[in-house]
C-alpha cells in the first residue's frame, strides 16, 4: 500500500480534536477568546451527539451545566433550546443539592450545537481523523490526519471520547468501532502511548437497547411528567420561553421482573461481562442489567425509565437496561417487561471499550505533563457523562486559548466549582473506573449550589473574555440588588401585632414578645420571601423570583454557609503553599518510598494537593514542607529528565 | 476529606498543671490578636512593639467585662517566635481556677485547644525546627510519668478505638444513605433518610459520647494526678506518712507558699501513679497544734478526693472518731492503713474487718520504715490493674481526645438544633459528617495528618 503523502494544510491558534460534548465547548471557548480555532471530528453528523441517555443534568451534573453557563460555555444554552422535558430534582431537600435535569431532543441538540459551531466567526469545523501529533522538543505543535494533512497550532486539545480504539461488544460479536457504529480512531492514542510515553487505561461503558415507541403500552407504566414551574439552565434564558408542561414530553416508569431476571440468568454464559471478553473497567454507579442481577441477586425488580429520544422520532431509550448480552437475549428481555410486551427493538444495547489517558499525567489546567501545549478532556481523561465532559472541555479550551494568547492559565479550585472538584480528583487521585461527579465528592457542596453558580463564576468568565460586558453588568446589578435587599431585611423590624402574630400562631409558633428583624423572621422554616412581603413594604424595585430565591437561601442557611466558608478559607491557605515545579523527590531524604514514588508521579502543585494524594502521609508532608521552607529543594536537571 | 487545622489559632496552658506562682497561657496563630484583644484591658496589643511585656487585666466580655485576673501579656511577632506565628503569652496568677477561666475565654473567642505538642509541631512545620531537632524537643518534654504516657498511647489500640470505630461506622451508614437519596433521587430502592431517623441516630451517638465523657474526669487523673486525701484522727501518723510520700525524689511540684488560695495541693509520684495530695496544710496544722480534730475538714477533703488513705493507730483501740471517719469514707476508694504496728497491737482486727469488709488493709510502721513499699504497690496496683471506680473498661484520658469528644458532642447538638429548626436532611448532614470526622481524629482514621500527630501526641500539652 502506498504511503499517504503529508502536506501543510493550515495554521491555527488552537486545534480541538473530537466534537463531542467536551470538544464542542473547548472549540467555542478558544474561538470566543479570540483564537483562530479548528474543531476536527470523525463524523460531522455526530457533533455533540448523545450516544447514551438523551438527557442533561441531574444531581451534581446539573450544577456543572450552570457553572459552564456562568463561565461562558454553551451546554446550558443548547439544552434550553432543545429540551423536551425539565424537572427539578431534590426539591424536598436543601438548596445545596437541588438539581435540574432535562430530557433532550438528541437530534435537535446535535443540530443546534453544530449550527452554533458553524456560525462562530473564529471557528473552522472540519471532518477528519487525527492519527498523530506534531511534537517537537516536548512541545505540541500541531496534528496530522489520516489523509496526510498537517495542521499547525499553538495548542491542541484532545477529546477523543470512546472513538479512541473503541471496540463494541454485543454477546459473542465484537468489532472495532466508535460510538453508535461510527468509525473509530485507531492511531491517535496508540501514538500517545508508543511515541510520547503516555500511560493508557482501558475503560468500558455501555448503553441499553432502543425500542419503537409505537409498540409501547404506556398505560401499563407510570407517567413521569415534566415540571410546570419555570426552569432553565442558562442564566440568560428567559422565563417566557419555558415550555408549558402540556408541550413537554413525559417519561414512563416501569420495572424488570423475575421473568426478566430468569432470562438474564439463563444466558449469563453468553454475557461478555462474565465470560472474560470485556477487559475494560466499567463504572460501579451505572452497572449493566446483568451486573445488577448478579450483584443484587435478592432484588425482585429494578426500575426502568422509558425516555423519548426526541420530537421527530419514535425511538425510545430504556434507561436502566444497559447491556452487552446477545441481541437475541436482549429482545427476549425487553419483551418480558411490563408495557414492553410487544415492543420492537430498534437497536440493541452494547458495551464499548476505549482508551483513556491516565489522568494523573495532567496538570490542574488539563495540560499534559509530558507534552507541553497539549490538553486532554472528557472521556479521554477517564470521566463519564456529557456534563463532566463539557466541563473539562470548557476548562481545557480556556487554557489552550490562554496559552495561545500567552496568558496565565486558569485553575478552578475545589471550593470554586464542581468542575474544580472533578479536575482535582482526576489529576490528584486518578480514577480506576469511569469517573462520575456526585454531590458527595464535594466537601463544600453548600457553597457549590445550583442557584449561585453565576455568583461564583461570572467574574472569572468575564476576566477570560467569555462573558461580555453587557452580561457582566447585569450580573453586577443582580449582585448589588441582592446585597441591598439583604441589608434592608436586616434593618426592618417586625413588631408584635395582630396580623403577624396570627400568622405565626397559625404555624404553631409562639406570638412575638419583642420586635424582630425581617431577616430573622425569614429564617423561620415556615416563612418565605413572598410571605414576608405580606408584613413589610416591598422593595422599591421589585425583585424577580431568581433573586428572591437567592436571598431566601443566603438568609435561611446563613449559619451553615458561614461554617462552610470558614472551611474554604482554611483550604485556600493550604492551596497557597505552592510546591516548586520539577522537584526531584527521589533526592529528598526521609520521604517514605511510597510517598516518594507517588509525589514523583503526580508532581502536585500545592501542599494541599499533595495532602490529598493517597499514600503520602503527614510525616512526608511535614518533611516536604520543611524542605520547601528552607529552600533546600532538589530540582530535576534537564539531563535527568 | 481534609480537616486541615494547621493554620488556626491555638491556645493552651503552657506551665505544668497545679499551683505555681504564675501560670502562662500561650496563644499562637494568625488570629491571635482577634482572640486576645477583646479579653485584654490595657494597651492595644496590635500596636505594641514585638517582644514586649504589657501590664493589664483579663476581662470577661460575655460577663459585663468582669475582671478575671491581673496579668502581664507578652507579645511576640511572626516570624521571630517559637512557632514562627504571632504568639501572645498571658502570664496570670497561677490559681487553677483563674488560669482555666482565661484559657476558656481564649477558646470561646476563636482559639482552639492545642493538641499535645502542637506548638512544637508548628515550629517544625513552619520550618523552625528540622525533624531531628523536633525529636530532641520531644525527648526533653515528657509526660508526668512514663507510665501515664504509656497508658495514654496504649489505650488507643484498645477498647476506645474499637468503640469509636463502631460509632463511626454507624454514622457512616447513615451518611451513605443520605448521599444515595441525594445523588439518586428517583431510585426507590434506598430507604429515604428522614430527619426523624437522623435525630434517632444523633441521640444514640450522643448517648455514647456522653458516657465516654463521663469517664474523662477519671482520665484526667493521669494527667492532673489522683486527688488523694490522708485522713485520720490526731496522732495516728498522718504527717509521718505525708513526709514519707513527700520525700525529696518523689515530689514533683511543690507549691510556693504565701499566695492566696483555698487549698494547698502537692504532687508526688508513687510507683508511677501521680498523686495529688489534697489538704496537706490541714495535716500540717494538726501536727503543729493540739487541735480539735478536723473531722469536718476531713469530710470536706473526702468529697474532693479520688483516693482516701485512712490512717488508724494499731496501738490503740478503735475510737468513736475512727469509726466516724471510717463511716464517712465508706463510699470512696480507700486504703485503710494500720499504722504503728511496731508497737503492741491494741486494735481489734476482727472488729475492723467487720467494719470495712471491702477495703484493703495495709499494716505499716511509718517511722520504722515498715510496710511502706506494700502500701505503694497497693496504690499502684489499684490504679493500673483494678481501676479506680471504673464501671466501664473504656476510658478517655487525654485532653486531645476529650477536646475532640466535646467538639463531636457540640456537632451533634448542631445536628439536633438543625433538625429542630426545620433544616433539610442534607444540611443537617453537614454536622453529622463533622461528627464523623471529629471521631475519626480520635482514632486517627479520618485525620489526614495522623502519623505526624501520633509523633507529636507524645508531647506534653502546651510546649
Amino acid at each position: 500500500m502506498p504511503e499517504v503523502v503529508q502536506y501543510a494544510a493550515g495554521d491555527f491558534d488552537v486545534i480541538v480534536v473530537g466534537a463531542g460534548h467536551a470538544g464542542s465547548e473547548a472549540a467555542l471557548a478558544a474561538a470566543r477568546m479570540g483564537n483562530k480555532t479548528m474543531l476536527i471530528t470523525i463524523n460531522l453528523d455526530m457533533v455533540a451527539f448523545m450516544p447514551c441517555n438523551p438527557s442533561v443534568g441531574g444531581p451534581a451534573k446539573g450544577i456543572v451545566v450552570r457553572e459552564i453557563d456562568a463561565l461562558g460555555g454553551e451546554m446550558a444554552k443548547n439544552i434550553d433550546k432543545t429540551y423536551v422535558q425539565m424537572r427539578m430534582l431534590n426539591t424536598g431537600k436543601g438548596p445545596a443539592v437541588r438539581a435540574l435535569r432535562a430530557q433532550a431532543d438528541k437530534h435537535a441538540y446535535h443540530n443546534e450545537m453544530k449550527h452554533t459551531l458553524e456560525k462562530e466567526p473564529n471557528l473552522t469545523l472540519r471532518q477528519g481523523i487525527v492519527d498523530d501529533l506534531v511534537v517537537e522538543d516536548g512541545e505540541c505543535k500541531g496534528i496530522v490526519t489520516n489523509t496526510g494533512a498537517v495542521y499547525t497550532a499553538k495548542s491542541v486539545v484532545i477529546a477523543a471520547g470512546t472513538a479512541a480504539r473503541g471496540r463494541i461488544i454485543i454477546g459473542e460479536l465484537m468489532y472495532s468501532s466508535g460510538p453508535n457504529n461510527s468509525q473509530p480512531a485507531l492511531e491517535l492514542t496508540k501514538n500517545l502511548k508508543d511515541k510520547y510515553g503516555f500511560r493508557l487505561e482501558r475503560f468500558k461503558t455501555g448503553t441499553p437497547p432502543r425500542v419503537d415507541g409505537t409498540t409501547i403500552h404506556y398505560d401499563e407504566t407510570e407517567e413521569q411528567p415534566g415540571d410546570a414551574d419555570v426552569h432553565h439552565f442558562s442564566y440568560e434564558t428567559k422565563d417566557e420561553d419555558y415550555l408549558d408542561v402540556k408541550n413537554q414530553l413525559s417519561c414512563w416508569l416501569t420495572y424488570t421482573n423475575e421473568k426478566t431476571h430468569d432470562i438474564i440468568r439463563e444466558n449469563l454464559d453468553r454475557a461478555p461481562m462474565f465470560t472474560g471478553v470485556i477487559e475494560g473497567v466499567g463504572p460501579r454507579y451505572c452497572p449493566s442489567i446483568e451486573d445488577k442481577i448478579v450483584r443484587f441477586a435478592d432484588k425482585k425488580r429494578h426500575q426502568l425509565f422509558l425516555e423519548p429520544e426526541g420530537r421527530t422520532t419514535e425511538e425510545w431509550y430504556v434507561q436502566g437496561l444497559s447491556t452487552s448480552l446477545p441481541e437475541e437475549v436482549q429482545q427476549k428481555m425487553v419483551r418480558s417487561i411490563k408495557g414492553l410486551e410487544d415492543a420492537r427493538m430498534m437497536r440493541p444495547g452494547y458495551a464499548i471499550e476505549y482508551d483513556v489517558v491516565a489522568p494523573y499525567q495532567l496538570r490542574p489546567t488539563l495540560e499534559t505533563k509530558l507534552v507541553k501545549n497539549l490538553y486532554t478532556a472528557g472521556q479521554t481523561n477517564g470521566t463519564s457523562g456529557y456534563e463532566e465532559a463539557a466541563g473539562q472541555g470548557l476548562l481545557a479550551g480556556i487554557n489552550a486559548g490562554l496559552r495561545a494568547l500567552g496568558k496565565a492559565p486558569l485553575v478552578l479550585k475545589r471550593s470554586d466549582a464542581y468542575i474544580g472538584v472533578m479536575v482535582d480528583d482526576l489529576v490528584t487521585k486518578g480514577t480506576n473506573e469511569p469517573y462520575r461527579l456526585l454531590t458527595s465528592r464535594a466537601e463544600y457542596r453548600l457553597i457549590l449550589r445550583h442557584d449561585n453558580a453565576d455568583l461564583r463564576l461570572t467574574e472569572i468568565g468575564h476576566e477570560i473574555g467569555l462573558i461580555d460586558d453587557r452580561r457582566y453588568q447585569a450580573f453586577l446589578d443582580k449582585k448589588a440588588q441582592i446585597a441591598a435587599e439583604m441589608t434592608r431585611l436586616e434593618q426592618i423590624r417586625l413588631k408584635p401585632g395582630d396580623a403577624v402574630d396570627d400568622f405565626i400562631v397559625s404555624h404553631g409558633d409562639k406570638p412575638l414578645k419583642d420586635s424582630l428583624t425581617a431577616a430573622d423572621f425569614l429564617r423561620r422554616p415556615y416563612v418565605t420571601y413572598d410571605v414576608l412581603l405580606d408584613f413589610i413594604p416591598a422593595p422599591e424595585t421589585p425583585l424577580d423570583h431568581w433573586l428572591t430565591e437567592e436571598i431566601e437561601i443566603q438568609m435561611k442557611y446563613a449559619g451553615y454557609i458561614k461554617k462552610a466558608e470558614e472551611g474554604v478559607a482554611k483550604l485556600k491557605k493550604a492551596e497557597a503553599k505552592k510546591i516548586p515545579d520539577n522537584i526531584d523527590y527521589l533526592a529528598i531524604e526521609g520521604l517514605a518510598t511510597e510517598a516518594r514514588q507517588k509525589l514523583q508521579k503526580i508532581n502536585p502543585e500545592t501542599v494541599a494537593q499533595a495532602s490529598r494524594i493517597s499514600g503520602v502521609n503527614p510525616a512526608d508532608l511535614a518533611i516536604l514542607s520543611v524542605y520547601i521552607k528552607h529552600g533546600q529543594i532538589a530540582k530535576v536537571t534537564d539531563q535527568a529528565q | 476529606m481534609t480537616t486541615t487545622t494547621e493554620f488556626d489559632t491555638i491556645a493552651a496552658i503552657s506551665t505544668p498543671p497545679g499551683e505555681g506562682g504564675i501560670a502562662i497561657i500561650r496563644v499562637s496563630g494568625d488570629e491571635v490578636f482577634d482572640v486576645v484583644e477583646p479579653l485584654f484591658r490595657g494597651k492595644d496589643l496590635r500596636q505594641v512593639a514585638a517582644n514586649t511585656i504589657n501590664y493589664g487585666h483579663i476581662i470577661d466580655p460575655d460577663n459585663q467585662n468582669e475582671v478575671v485576673d491581673e496579668v502581664m501579656v507578652s507579645v511576640y511577632r511572626a516570624p521571630h517566635t517559637y512557632t514562627r506565628e504571632d504568639v501572645v503569652e498571658i502570664n496570670c496568677h497561677g490559681g487553677l481556677l483563674s488560669t482555666n477561666r482565661i484559657l476558656q475565654l481564649t477558646l470561646s473567642h476563636g482559639a482552639r485547644m492545642a493538641e499535645p505538642g502542637e506548638f512544637t509541631k508548628r515550629a517544625f512545620l513552619n520550618g523552625r525546627l528540622d525533624l531531628t531537632q523536633a525529636e530532641s524537643v520531644m525527648d526533653l518534654i515528657r509526660a508526668k510519668t512514663d507510665r501515664s504516657m504509656k497508658v495514654a498511647l496504649n489505650q488507643l489500640d484498645g477498647n476506645l478505638s474499637h468503640l469509636i470505630r463502631n460509632l463511626r461506622q454507624d454514622i457512616l451508614d447513615v451518611l451513605a444513605q443520605v448521599e444515595v437519596n441525594i445523588d439518586y433521587p428517583e431510585y426507590d430502592d434506598a430507604e429515604v433518610m428522614t430527619t426523624k431517623l437522623l435525630m434517632e441516630k444523633a441521640q444514640e451517638v450522643k448517648g455514647q459520647i456522653t458516657q465516654l465523657l463521663a469517664t474523662a474526669k477519671e482520665g484526667k487523673i493521669l494527667r492532673d494526678g489522683l486527688a488523694t486525701a490522708i485522713v485520720g484522727r490526731p496522732n495516728v501518723g498522718k504527717s509521718s506518712l505525708l513526709n514519707h510520700l513527700l520525700h525529696e525524689d518523689k515530689a514533683i511540684v511543690t507549691d510556693v507558699p504565701g499566695t492566696t488560695r483555698d487549698s494547698i495541693e502537692e504532687y508526688v509520684n508513687v510507683k508511677n501513679v501521680p498523686l495529688k495530695l489534697v489538704d496537706t496544710a490541714g495535716i500540717r496544722e494538726t501536727a503543729d497544734k493540739v487541735e480539735k480534730i478536723g473531722v469536718d475538714r476531713a469530710k470536706k477533703a473526702i468529697q474532693t478526693a479520688d483516693l482516701i488513705l485512712m490512717v488508724l493507730n494499731a496501738s490503740e483501740p478503735l475510737s468513736a472518731e475512727d469509726q466516724e471517719l471510717l463511716e464517712a469514707t465508706k463510699g470512696s476508694q480507700r486504703i485503710v492503713i494500720l499504722n504503728k504496728t511496731d508497737l503492741p497491737i491494741q486494735l481489734d482486727m476482727a472488729q475492723l474487718t467487720k467494719l470495712v469488709p471491702d477495703a484493703k488493709i495495709i499494716q505499716t510502721a511509718v517511722t520504722a520504715d515498715q510496710g511502706l513499699d506494700e502500701l505503694e504497690t497497693t496504690i499502684s496496683n489499684m490504679f493500673f490493674n483494678e481501676g479506680i471506680d471504673r464501671n466501664n473498661s473504656v476510658m478517655v484520658t487525654n485532653s486531645r481526645q476529650i477536646g475532640l469528644l466535646h467538639q463531636a458532642n457540640d456537632a451533634l447538638d448542631d445536628v439536633m438544633s438543625g433538625i429542630a429548626a426545620g433544616m433539610p436532611v442534607d444540611l443537617v448532614q453537614i454536622d453529622m459528617t463533622r461528627t464523623w470526622s471529629l471521631l475519626g481524629e480520635i482514632t486517627g482514621d479520618s485525620y489526614q495528618d495522623e502519623l505526624i500527630d501520633q509523633l507529636f501526641s507524645q508531647f506534653c500539652l502546651g510546649k
